[in-house]
């Protein structure tokens, strides 16, 4: 049976907020950044009036957030932290550091377009800019389900059959700042899910001294490198487990990536995050139309499921992966995985449209003209641009 | 020494044995090599304070050769070194010769 739970109106950056709360890190380090600073500002909150027994580091930058992010996990601390667009971007050497020390650090990456020009609004430029770095990556369609990814994420990363840093994806401002209805689990259960967390030879054990961090050449540098694929390898299949216990507890069923109407769907758009919502009603409208039109909404992205991905699309006539980040000179990111998934297969035809830059809208009428664009690829079988950009004046 | 394959590494390549890189031998590296002339050596132990990688043998106080299997040949000693009335006690030498 579900547990009780509370429901509540609340933006995406509080529930965030609210499960790093429940979940009480031993340390936060933080450095404010729009539109993530709303989670560390309440966060901080909470460790000034006691309601946590967290260290709060103020560092002066992103990189340093990382840097002592990975510092007090090493020592043995369970660490969380969040960050946003050119935070992130600063923390990337940091990144790589974390997750080769197989440091199950859990962060909230408030999704924010990168400069230049600069802009503070929502796209996914700096979590596809960082997707290669070694880190787990979960993403969120609206505050519920950011809230319960990051109480599911230290379960994923310390597990120990993966012990690798998880970041936790929200659209800026329109998850972020929007109010929502949603429901939070109780203190004690989100502690009971949780766990206490034992870190694997912290340095704070000085009994054992250990050295970490040290010099690796050629003859053993692949070896390293194989090990922490294989932990990747892993997270799947401890994603579905602790999804599955998660669903028990909340009554809110996820999988490594959501299907809507896709089963005996022809025409089939893939998009992450806060898009799918809007696609979701559009597909509802073109279904009593008569137009089998379905949707897949990944949610695990790193490590990506190409095999049960390209088995959920292969059977689609024709399919649209939307992308809120552009590969400059490449096709769209996801359109790439997407792409890889379907490489085995004979299936659908495929194309690409860049959308939502920078914060741009994706109104219900965008996302129509994209289904008619699918539904008349999926009649001819034929593609005009294999990679457009939609919404943009021309 | 065998060489462990992915599966033996300890996690995250923690180093778990304080000291072990004395394990891991670098002499091989070195394409100058330390020579000690006895005779010329005044015992001031300068070549042991400045060697980068502890190679300098001492015993009971006293500077007593090179250890070749970590020696990197990179000839600090040989500069620091005052030698005996201008001849040095420790001179470069090419490997192999």
């Amino acid at each position: 049976m579900p547990t009780a739970t509370k429901t509540v109106a609340v933006t995406g950056n509080q529930a965030v907020a609210e499960a790093l709360r429940q979940i009480n890190p031993d340390v936060v380090p933080a450095y404010p950044i729009t539109p993530s600073t709303d989670i560390v500002q309440r966060f901080s909150e909470f460790v000034n009036n006691g309601e946590v027994d967290t260290e709060m580091i103020l560092v002066e930058s992103e990189h340093s957030a990382m840097s002592a992010a990975i510092g007090a996990s090493a020592a043995g601390g369970r660490v969380a932290t969040a960050t946003s667009s050119q935070g992130m971007a600063l923390m990337w050497e940091m990144l790589f550091i974390a997750s080769g020390y197989r440091l199950p650090i859990f962060m909230a990456l408030v999704n924010r377009a990168l400069s230049a020009p600069l802009n503070i609004h929502g796209d996914h430029s700096d979590g596809m800019g960082m997707r290669d770095s070694g880190w787990i990556q979960l993403w969120s369609e609206n505050a519920q389900e950011a809230y319960d990814n990051m109480v599911m994420a230290p379960r994923i990363a310390e597990h120990m059959d993966v012990r690798l840093p998880i970041i936790v994806c929200l659209d800026g401002f329109i998850i972020s700042h929007s109010i929502e209805s949603m429901k939070y689990l109780p203190d004690e259960e989100v502690k009971k899910f949780v766990g206490e967390f034992a870190q694997l030879n912290p340095l704070l054990d000085t009994d054992n001294p250990k050295s970490i961090g040290a010099l690796v050449l050629p003859d053993y540098y692949m070896e390293h490198k194989r090990a922490q694929h294989e932990a990747m390898l892993k997270v799947k299949k401890v994603v579905q487990d602790v999804s599955a216990e998660f669903a028990k507890l909340s009554g809110r069923k996820y999988e490594i990536f959501e299907t809507y109407r896709l089963e005996d769907a022809e025409v089939v758009l893939v998009s992450l995050n806060s898009a799918a919502g809007t696609i979701k009603d559009e597909i509802d409208r073109y279904r009593d139309k008569g137009i089998k039109a379905g949707l897949l909404k990944p949610r695990l992205f790193r490590p990506f499921p190409y095999e049960e991905v390209g088995a959920a699309l292969k059977n689609a006539k024709a399919v649209c992966v939307m992308d809120r980040a552009d590969s400059f000179g490449g096709y769209g990111p996801m359109f790439m995985e997407i792409a890889s998934a379907l490489y085995p297969h004979k299936g659908p035809v495929l194309f690409n449209k860049i959308y939502g830059l920078g914060g741009r809208d994706l109104m219900p009428l965008d996302v129509d003209q994209v289904i008619d664009e699918t539904v008349e690829v999926a009649k001819t079988g034929k593609v005009k641009m294999v990679k457009e950009y939609i919404t943009v004046r021309n | 020494m065998k060489q462990m394959n992915w599966k033996e590494l300890p996690h995250a390549g923690t180093i778990l044995d304080a000291g072990n890189a004395h394990t891991y031998k670098t002499g091989s590296w070195r394409s100058l090599k330390p020579r000690w002339i006895e005779e010329n050596c005044i015992q001031c132990l300068f070549c042991w304070i400045y060697c980068p990688d502890s190679s300098v043998m001492v015993k009971d106080e006293k500077m007593t050769g090179f250890d070749y299997d970590h020696c990197k040949g990179c000839g600090v000693c040989a500069m620091e070194c005052p030698g005996k009335k201008g001849a040095k006690a420790i001179v470069m030498e090419e490997e192999g010769k």
